[in-house]
């Protein structure tokens, strides 16, 4: 539901602020612009997202996911029990994790949609608290390489571009912790319905 | 050669390597991984209209200027550089539109200064929480998101304070 109300809300926004400003041709322009790039940018991400989902398939018919899912199994454990009784879905969890330590956003993706579509099974639309954990620990990120950023400050004229790690790391942590911390203090606010 | 070019090449040939020792049909698990992607992708695609139809209507609008002076003075109080703002703004909507608006703060106040500094840790801090939330819910069927956004929101504020402080720890300046 609270996408409801963040989507009605920037859209009527977008409307009063383009009546005030004069904008209103490049807010209708960019509607229209906005719904086609959309389909771009799925199709940009089609042929990732269905490599990534082959690899996931190749690593486990040969046992590696398993193997990564018990690396990850005893935090894992701790963090979202009830999917970790499900072994393809820890399979899936540990990949993704991994795939986003390893700054892998591209992939890890498509592995964490494939564990999504598996804690939802049977809930009837409602979002499991586990699976809330799941997103919102996707919305924070734990990469250890932020490659994307370091190229964009290089490019910016840096001659250190990874000089800013460890302030990355300690910024991730927090935020991290900030995400799990709020996504388990409103959960247990909240009942589940 | 970049180190983070050999990441991917790598772990294909890696997977393949070991599946095939392991006498696992590789390419044809491939293949039918693949052919489970692009179901995934139709289920996306609807999040992904509604989503960017209104992220590029609020940009256009000049609600993000607005905005940005509005939160202007809060972010003094978080020890936040006010020039972030845009940025903090983009961010959890549009991963290209953060990049952008980040290789601007930078060319603008040099990548080494406090500002462009604090840009990029929050850019490597943070995620595109809005693109996340609605693929994986959507992909995955679910209308009630429950406490996913504001969970998600106050991670990524505190990612964004977090980066603020991160840089004057490590490299002082502010």
């Amino acid at each position: 539901m609270e996408m409801a109300w963040v989507w009605t809300g920037m859209v009527t926004l977008s409307l009063v602020f383009g009546l005030l400003s004069g904008n209103l041709d490049a807010v209708a322009n960019a509607a229209l612009e906005g719904a086609r790039s959309a389909i771009e940018l799925s199709l940009s991400m089609a042929g990732i997202l269905c490599l990534w989902s082959g690899v996931m398939e190749i690593m486990n018919a040969c046992g590696l996911s398993a193997g990564l899912a018990r690396l990850f199994r005893p935090l894992l454990r701790r963090l979202l029990p009830n999917a970790c009784r499900d072994e393809e879905t820890l399979a899936a969890v540990s990949a993704n994790v991994s795939a986003n330590l390893l700054g892998l956003g591209n992939a890890a993706t498509p592995l964490g949609i494939r564990a999504a579509r598996r804690m939802a099974r049977g809930c009837g639309g409602v979002a499991s608290n586990e699976l809330c954990l799941l997103v919102v620990l996707n919305t924070a990120s734990i990469q250890l390489l932020p490659a994307t950023i370091a190229s964009v400050r290089a490019a910016a004229g840096c001659a250190a571009p990874f000089d800013i790690l460890p302030a990355v790391w300690l910024a991730s942590a927090l935020s991290v912790t900030a995400g799990l911390l709020a996504a388990w203090l409103l959960s247990h606010g909240r009942a589940e319905r | 050669m970049n180190l983070s070019s050999l990441v991917i090449p790598v772990l294909l040939s890696a997977v393949a390597v070991y599946g095939l020792g392991k006498r696992v049909d590789v390419y044809g698990a491939l293949t039918h991984g693949a052919e489970e992607g692009l179901t995934v992708l139709l289920r996306i695609v609807p999040a992904l209209v509604g989503l960017l139809t209104a992220v590029s209507m609020f940009r256009a609008s000049g609600a993000m200027e607005w905005l940005s002076a509005l939160f202007a003075p809060a972010l003094g109080l978080l020890g936040i550089p006010p020039e972030t703002a845009p940025l903090m703004l983009v961010r959890p909507v549009s991963g290209n539109g953060a990049l952008a608006v980040a290789s601007d703060l930078m060319a603008s106040h040099g990548p080494d200064s406090y500002v462009g500094r604090v840009a990029a840790v929050m850019l490597g801090s943070t995620e595109t929480t809005f693109y996340t939330i609605a693929v994986y819910f959507g992909s995955a069927g679910i209308h009630k998101t429950r406490h996913t956004v504001p969970a998600a929101l106050a991670a990524d504020l505190t990612g964004f304070a977090a980066a603020a402080l991160a840089v004057r720890l490590f490299f002082g300046g502010g």
